[in-house]
């Protein structure tokens, strides 16, 4: 399954110092893609948009808003979450990882190499949010069967019908990672 | 013959069947005859997706990645009631915010049937809204925060009006009409006569009637009847519909997740007054579309709007609630059918009543589906639109042929049972086509057909079943597609066209058809496309994309190669047309000189040449033409094949595997294909299973405006998919390519309505046939303790 991870909270030391902030901006310091941001948002701005809006990460795509599709799905300390159900302030000091940092700038990850491979991709709305669990897979599943990567994306939509090829493109990553 | 004509050998049949050559008389600028694809060394290859690396990284910029300097954001203020009269709005308050720049209350708004002036009747002084979710104003601001503020000051003073969501309700002479007078009837394709409407009911349209259905069914030896219903399904696109408007003084550009920027272009243009030259449309990436982003809607001309009065860029996309009540859907359809048909199958008459609901617009149509696929003489179709108080249908993929295929595929199956026939045998005999002919052979073979038993002599509580059904969709062309194909100096090639990439491919199979033509790989070609600034390109919507902007992409191609080898020749040694381009080299036929493509780019006097080439009419004519958009002489087609398991405990459908053969002329990119006919059958799923608009009949409103109430298919509900595609060869175009996306969804449902039927032996004749529905059935609940 997909990890959700909002009850997953941030311990008491990381949380900003007063019980209450906002309604203004407060700021906030986060740690994206190795580098450490330190931004001003208001208090109900989700991590998705805190990505999106103020550090121009918008591989990270917003489609429901409210955890049903998973388009928004970025790593916290390596764990998949769906970044429009965290509050940017509830990061904390947890590391976060966008598509944009999953590899250096000029290589593919094995995973998005078959993703294009095996043309596990049609409008490409849905696709970084399903590389961001698929690779999340694999890390902790090296050698998934087919019913283990249906799992793990099952809370991810994708309107144009990958997923036959997402599957294939996996499971041959998976085979490349091995050889 | 005219002298531009020249006579060329064309192939035509099909690959591995039976190929011939066929002549035609065709212009002397069209390139010339291509070989099958076996023959060929670019096209009819898996390329890569050139613009798979932006998108698997993130860097693809869809609409909503759009962002400008100065940039405001907008929101759009709805209708809470579904029929109410506006007596006043007041914005003032809202003038009044924060960071406010501008307001625009709409008054005419698009996206619903038009009125008809009447004579003598006065018209309403204050607009009416018609719809849950029914724009009212739109405000930009600063932030999308401020927006959502200070929309929420507009004080709006309504007047609610009687109202009538449910479909049987308004089809009722004493039910709250939706249009007080009769509005201008529409077609999908063309011009039709008007309609006559009474009360909600406009209609019926019987205009593809032919012959005596009356005297056909008198003739019948047995009369199979059904009646069918479809619900309503919304298009659910990952993107939301979204635009940047950027109005300044030299014109107007806007940057819109859509799948027609040229159409777009025209529809600003006339909207505001503008000429075509001063009106800009732009797209990269677009996140789905499946026919709801074909048009410039309500909150395009507010985006614009906004963008005027503030001076600014206005940045406007709506969320998830508004695209499920406001961004257009599939209607609804009722179909009452009756068959006549002889005890060998061969039908005598077809008579199918339909009406449907597509909300405040016109378009609840069953295709043209039972019309054309099977032989009759005698066709009777009546049918008509019911309005009722909910948000418009649209286009939605291969629109009408999918709730058309869903009841008449499963009349054609029960027909097969009552003369004793196996379905296919039953379509062998009723089905002229010989690509359906060859697709049903290599189907049912390669998904073992013969396996199938008796309807519900599946044993224990799992059942299994199998089924099929076919499919048909007219070969569009949009006549109006220009390319551009650029050769410059340094030995680069550019492609461009406001033709836009939807997610289906066509920005790879440009380059591949280019590299063909040049003698390159698809990598050296620059694929520029998305921005009216270039050639109009055809809209990606109606399985038109690849028929229409292929050919000309080759003609130009070649045109500019033409123009490449004269500059050339002489240094060969020779004329132009001794000379020929492959494998990265232009050189002489006998191959004994050559030069590479790069040193014969740098002999150009100038930086580049350049070649504009138009869709020319089929080379075998069309079979009909409606202005910019014309239809082939020869139809699209498929045939699916579906394994379901029935667990009769729970009610839950399983669909184990789908076995799907489709033509689309010549195959451009078998995997791209591959990708294209998945989401056909997945999406044939979901609507088969799973999905459903469901609208509150006491509020008007929503009651699954989201994506976890609204259902649709994921990872866990994909069955195994094995897609086979025939190379058809037509002779018709210089390239013979047609699209794939609306065929690939038309036979899905039916398929599986027919597998569930030979699994637990009761026919489901509703959609969605989710769990309660088949537990309904099968007479394990009470009728009408559970949604039907």
């Amino acid at each position: 399954m997909l990890e959700k991870t909002p009850s997953d909270r941030p311990d008491a030391a990381q949380r900003p110092e007063a019980d209450t902030v906002g309604p203004h901006a407060v700021p906030l310091t986060l740690r994206v893609n190795g580098m450490t941001h330190t931004l001003s948002i208001t208090p109900e701005t989700t991590l998705a948009q805190a990505l999106r809006e103020q550090l121009d990460l918008t591989g990270t795509k917003i489609a429901c808003d409210r955890g049903a599709c998973s388009a928004c799905t970025v790593w916290l300390d390596g764990a998949p979450v769906c970044s429009c159900m965290v509050l940017a302030l509830e990061v904390g000091a947890r590391e976060v990882t966008t598509i944009e940092g999953l590899t250096d700038r000029e290589a593919l990850h094995p995973v998005q190499a078959a993703f294009i491979e095996h043309d596990a991709i049609q409008c490409g709305f849905c696709t970084p949010g399903l590389i961001m669990s698929c690779v999340a897979l694999l890390k902790r599943t090296p050698h998934p069967s087919e019913h283990e990567i249906r799992a793990a994306i099952s809370g991810h939509l994708c309107r144009c019908g990958t997923y036959p090829h997402v599957l294939s493109a996996v499971l041959a990553a998976a085979r490349t990672e091995e050889a | 013959m005219p002298e531009d004509l020249r006579t060329r050998s064309y192939p035509v049949g099909i690959a591995g069947v039976a190929l011939e050559q066929l002549e035609r008389n065709v212009a002397d600028d069209e390139a010339p005859p291509l070989p099958p694809n076996a023959r060929l060394s670019v096209i009819g290859q898996s390329t890569a997706r050139l613009n798979g690396p932006a998108k698997v990284t993130g860097r693809a910029t869809f609409t909503v990645d759009v962002k400008l300097p100065g940039m405001l954001h907008a929101r759009m203020l709805r209708s809470v009631y579904p029929h109410a009269r506006i007596l006043s709005i007041d914005t003032g308050a809202a003038e009044r915010q924060p960071g406010v720049r501008a307001i625009h209350v709409i008054e005419h708004p698009l996206g619903r049937a038009q009125e008809l002036p009447g004579p003598g009747e006065p018209g309403d002084a204050h607009r009416r809204v018609r719809y849950v979710g029914d724009p009212i104003a739109a405000l930009a601001a600063v932030t999308p925060k401020a927006a959502q503020a200070a929309l929420e000051r507009i004080v709006v003073d309504y007047q609610p009006l009687p109202f009538v969501i449910d479909l049987e309700d308004a089809r009722r002479s004493d039910a709250p009409r939706v249009f007080d007078r009769p509005v201008r009837t529409e077609f999908f394709l063309g011009p039709a006569p008007q309609l006559p409407q009474h009360g909600n009911v406009h209609g019926p349209d019987t205009s593809a009637s032919r012959g005596d259905a009356a005297a056909g069914l008198r003739a019948a030896e047995l009369i199979v009847t059904g009646e069918f219903r479809t619900q309503v399904q919304t298009h659910c696109c990952l993107e939301p519909h979204a635009l940047v408007a950027d109005w300044r003084p030299e014109g107007l550009t806007v940057y819109i997740s859509t799948q027609f920027t040229a159409g777009i272009r025209e529809e600003l243009a006339e909207a505001f007054g503008l000429p075509l030259n001063r009106v800009r449309v732009v797209v990269d990436a677009v996140g789905g579309g499946f026919g709801s982003k074909s048009r410039i809607g309500n909150y395009v001309l507010a985006a614009v709007e906004l963008s005027r009065k503030a001076g600014a860029p206005v940045r406007l996309a709506l969320d998830r609630h508004e695209e499920q009540i406001d961004s257009g859907n599939r209607p609804s359809t009722v179909q009452r059918i009756r068959l006549g048909a002889r005890r060998d199958g061969t039908l005598t008459a077809v008579a199918i009543e339909a009406y449907g609901t597509a909300g405040v617009a016109l378009g609840a149509s069953v295709g043209n589906f039972a019309q054309s696929i099977y032989e009759c003489a005698a066709f009777a179709l009546e049918q008509s639109d019911v309005f009722t108080h909910a948000g418009p249908g649209c286009a939605m993929r291969a629109p009408g042929n999918v709730p058309g295929a869903f009841a008449y595929e499963q009349v054609i199956d029960e027909l097969a049972e009552r003369v004793g026939l196996d379905p296919l045998t039953l379509r062998e005999r009723i089905d002229a086509s010989p690509l359906r002919r060859e697709q049903r052979r290599i189907g049912a073979e390669r998904f073992g057909w013969s396996r199938r038993q008796p309807p519900g002599s599946s044993p224990g509580t799992l059942k299994r079943g199998l089924g099929m059904a076919q499919s048909h969709w007219p070969a569009l062309i949009q006549i109006n597609s220009s390319c551009e194909v650029r050769i410059l100096r340094d030995g680069s090639v550019e492609v461009r066209s406001s033709v836009q990439d939807i997610g289906t491919g066509i920005t790879t199979v440009l380059a591949q058809v280019v590299a063909e033509e040049l003698g390159l790989s698809p990598q050296d070609i620059a694929v520029h496309i998305g921005d009216t600034d270039f050639p109009a390109g055809p809209p990606s919507y109606g399985s038109r994309t690849t028929a229409s902007i292929t050919p000309p992409a080759r003609n130009a191609a070649y045109r500019a190669l033409r123009l490449l080898m004269e500059v050339v020749a002489p240094s060969l040694g020779t004329t132009a047309e001794r000379l020929i381009a492959r494998g990265g080299r232009i050189g002489t036929l006998d191959a004994s000189r050559s030069i590479t493509f790069r040193e014969a780019a740098a002999q150009l006097r100038n930086d580049q040449i350049s070649a504009v080439a138009s869709r020319s009419d089929d080379y075998g004519g069309f079979g009909r033409r409606m202005g910019d958009a014309a239809v082939g002489r020869m139809g699209l087609g498929g045939v699916q094949f579906a394994e379901v398991t029935v667990d009769t405990e729970t009610g839950r459908v399983h669909v184990e595997r789908v076995v799907a053969v489709h033509d689309c002329g010549r195959p451009m990119n078998p995997r791209q294909i591959e990708s294209q006919v998945h989401g056909g059958i997945l999406q044939g799923i979901s609507y088969a299973l799973f999905e459903e608009r469901i609208l509150d009949r006491h509020t008007g409103h929503m009651l699954n405006p989201n994506l976890e109430q609204y259902k649709i298919l994921g990872a866990r509900e994909t069955p195994a998919i094995e897609v086979h595609v025939l190379e058809n060869y037509q002779g018709n175009s210089a390239t013979d390519a047609y699209g794939i996306a609306e065929p690939s969804i038309i036979a899905t449902a039916p398929a599986l309505a027919n597998a569930l039927y030979n699994a637990i032996g009761v026919r489901l004749r509703a959609l969605p046939m989710t769990p309660a529905a088949v537990l309904t059935a099968l007479g394990r609940v009470p009728c009408g303790s559970v949604p039907p």
